[in-house]
């Protein structure tokens, strides 16, 4: 099945009072793929992300999430979709007031029926996933950014969500950091299977993660070009996308 | 031999040639069956003696929370290393099992969440932090100082816009209900005491009381404790959201004095409106007790106002509204200091807030008390 669609946004159109921020958005993303959303700032990408996962509801289209469209649906439908998928933040939205170990035990505890001793043997196995087993009882505020980023993306997939969504995963972090959190997403994509969609623009990243990508323009509001990186790269012809790729002089 | 229906499935049978039991899993063992077939297998095995043979070649789907199932078998019923096997794991599954240290022991250990030491080393700590906010307020209280003389000298460094605003968050906002609550304090205090001095035909003696208590006492404090819970709440919350997400250092870095930026304009706003909310306060109050006074006891107005301006003095004024002077500096100063004093994440903005509305309570009762003591002795 590595072709079907598990996301599907149709003719999907945003505007914040007038300001048109996303206009006529259609693409798809298969089981299994790391896609990357890429745009300069101000394109909408986050925007695209917070309604993909259903967290704002658009002027006009559809997101389907597993056939599940997110733009209407509500109550346990809704709560059934978000259940298939996980969320990183861009600035990780751990708990403050709850130490490393208990954000990511929050989900577990809520929606299986798991003893507490399993319970901590999971929390334990996922932060050893992302290398923090001896951070289970610090709090947040304790730990650095680079930490607090794989300390969400712990709790994001301590469900195993056949989804994630990454926003801005490895912005403002040093290049070193930036590219163990790029090596960890690849080796849950590849481990767990699950579904990467990947909103960044951190060049290094986009060609450490993408498989395929679409990328936003801010004038347009609309996407400008879709493919792998290495193609876009070499091959197209839009400006603005050349110039995106392009080493900076 | 034991089947269980549902979306995944295990048979024991006894093993006739090495002793133990064999279990035989089929179907789906991943998060959404975890939960069921780890409680059915435990109950089902508890009875039982090891050796134990996990058999997954009968096995369709496996994720960790599979792999966990077998790990707290292992722990839960204290299944020896040598004594617990599994057979024919599906190639697809070998990367996800081999996630699971089946020999590590910590790991059935409960979330412990943070640790609390012992008593002798909570109360070494807890007197340090006291030790440590006191240095802290001197600090502030020295930084005050400071930055009132740098005004002195350099008036163009007071914020005027800052001042403007925080005195309308201060006190235009706040007047509404403290001109309410004054109102009804007002009336209240009438209508209780017209009860008593009725009885000698003392009406008249209600206008007195209920001027005395307005502006000598009830007012300051009555507008004090509103401000504090409304202002002093929102001072500490707001230093302590830009400390934590560091403005405060961006100001520092920038050049800024943050005392000169934050709290000076906040403590003239309030030394400012506060004695003037005191004022509405006063007014309100006594306009409360001329209600009773005209309704209930027959008064005219003019004889009420004229018994209120007789019993109150200069002094009295100016005693309520230096009170209400030294309880503006004390809900800002509080305010602001808690705001500072935030570390951590957004529980930190909370605690702030409520520990500046807790301290500048019992601060301004406190105070009070020894205003009334000087009084005492003042006459």
């Amino acid at each position: 099945m590595p072709d079907t669609p598990v996301v599907e946004v149709k003719n999907l159109s945003v505007r914040y009072n007038e300001a048109l921020i996303l206009d006529d958005i259609s693409f798809s993303v298969k089981a299994g793929e790391r896609f990357v959303i890429v745009g300069g700032s101000g394109s909408g990408k986050s925007t695209l992300m917070r309604h993909m996962i259903g967290l704002e509801s658009p002027d006009q289209g559809q997101v389907l999430i597993n056939g599940t469209d997110m733009t209407c649906c509500s109550g346990s439908a809704f709560h059934d979709a978000l259940r298939k998928i996980g969320v990183l933040f861009q600035g990780s939205a751990l708990l403050g007031s709850m130490t490393v170990g208990e954000n990511v035990a929050l989900p577990i505890m809520e929606f299986t029926d798991l003893p507490k001793t399993a319970i901590a043997s999971m929390v334990r196995m996922k932060l050893s996933l992302v290398d923090l087993e001896c951070y289970e009882d610090h709090l947040p505020s304790e730990i650095s950014g680079g930490m607090r980023k794989r300390a969400g993306l712990a709790r994001a997939i301590a469900l195993n969500p056949s989804i994630l969504f990454l926003d801005e995963p490895s912005a403002g972090l040093d290049p070193i950091t930036a590219a163990e959190i790029d090596d960890l997403i690849r080796h849950i994509n590849q481990s767990m299977g699950t579904t990467m969609i990947i909103v960044t623009h951190e060049l290094e990243s986009i060609f450490n993660l993408a498989q395929r990508l679409i990328m936003l323009e801010k004038t347009s509001k609309r996407i400008i070009a879709e493919g792998t990186p290495a193609d876009l790269k070499q091959n197209s012809t839009e400006p603005l996308v050349k110039r995106f790729f392009s080493p900076r002089q | 031999m034991k089947t269980i229906p549902g979306p995944y499935a295990f048979h024991i049978t006894e093993n006739d040639t090495h002793g133990g039991h064999t279990i035989r899993l089929k179907g789906r063992l991943t998060i959404d069956t975890a939960s069921a077939c780890l409680e059915q297998l435990l109950a089902a095995l508890k009875k039982k003696s090891p050796p134990f043979y996990f058999d997954l070649s009968g096995v369709a789907s496996l994720d960790d929370y599979g792999s966990l199932v077998l790990f707290e078998i292992k722990h839960a019923l204290k299944i020896p290393e040598t004594e617990f096997h599994i057979l024919n794991p599906p190639e697809a599954y070998k990367k996800t099992l081999s996630l699971v240290n089946f020999d590590f022991d910590t790991r059935c250990s409960v979330l412990e969440g943070r640790k609390g030491s012992n008593t002798i080393v909570q109360l070494g700590e807890s007197t340090l932090a006291a030790l440590s906010v006191v240095k802290f307020m001197v600090a502030f209280i020295g930084a005050i100082a400071l930055s009132t003389s740098k005004i002195f000298r350099q008036p163009k460094s007071l914020r005027l816009n800052d001042i403007i605003s925080y005195m309308k968050s201060t006190g235009v906002d706040a007047l509404p209900v403290i001109a309410l609550i004054s109102f009804l304090l007002g009336l209240i205090i009438a209508f209780m005491s017209s009860l008593q001095l009725k009885q000698f035909g003392a009406n008249i003696y209600v206008a007195s009381l209920v001027a005395m208590a307005m502006v000598s006492e009830l007012g300051p404090i009555m507008t004090a404790i509103v401000v504090s819970g409304r202002t002093g709440s929102a001072y500490a919350a707001e230093i302590a959201t830009m400390k934590i997400s560091e403005e405060i250092d961006a100001l520092t870095a920038m050049g800024f004095d943050p005392t000169l930026f934050l709290v000076i304009p906040r403590l003239i706003a309030s030394l400012i409106t506060i004695p003037l909310l005191t004022v509405f306060a006063n007014f309100f109050g006594v306009a409360g007790g001329l209600l009773i006074g005209i309704g209930l006891l027959d008064l005219t107005a003019g004889a009420y106002i004229t018994q209120t301006l007789d019993t109150l003095t200069i002094f009295e004024l100016l005693w309520g509204l230096m009170k209400s002077c030294v309880f503006a500096i004390l809900i800002a100063g509080v305010g602001c200091l808690k705001g500072f004093q935030a570390r951590g994440g957004a529980a930190a903005v909370g605690q702030a807030a409520t520990s500046a509305v807790v301290t500048s309570i019992f601060l301004i009762i406190l105070f009070d008390s020894m205003f009334a003591i000087i009084r005492s002795y003042i006459g």
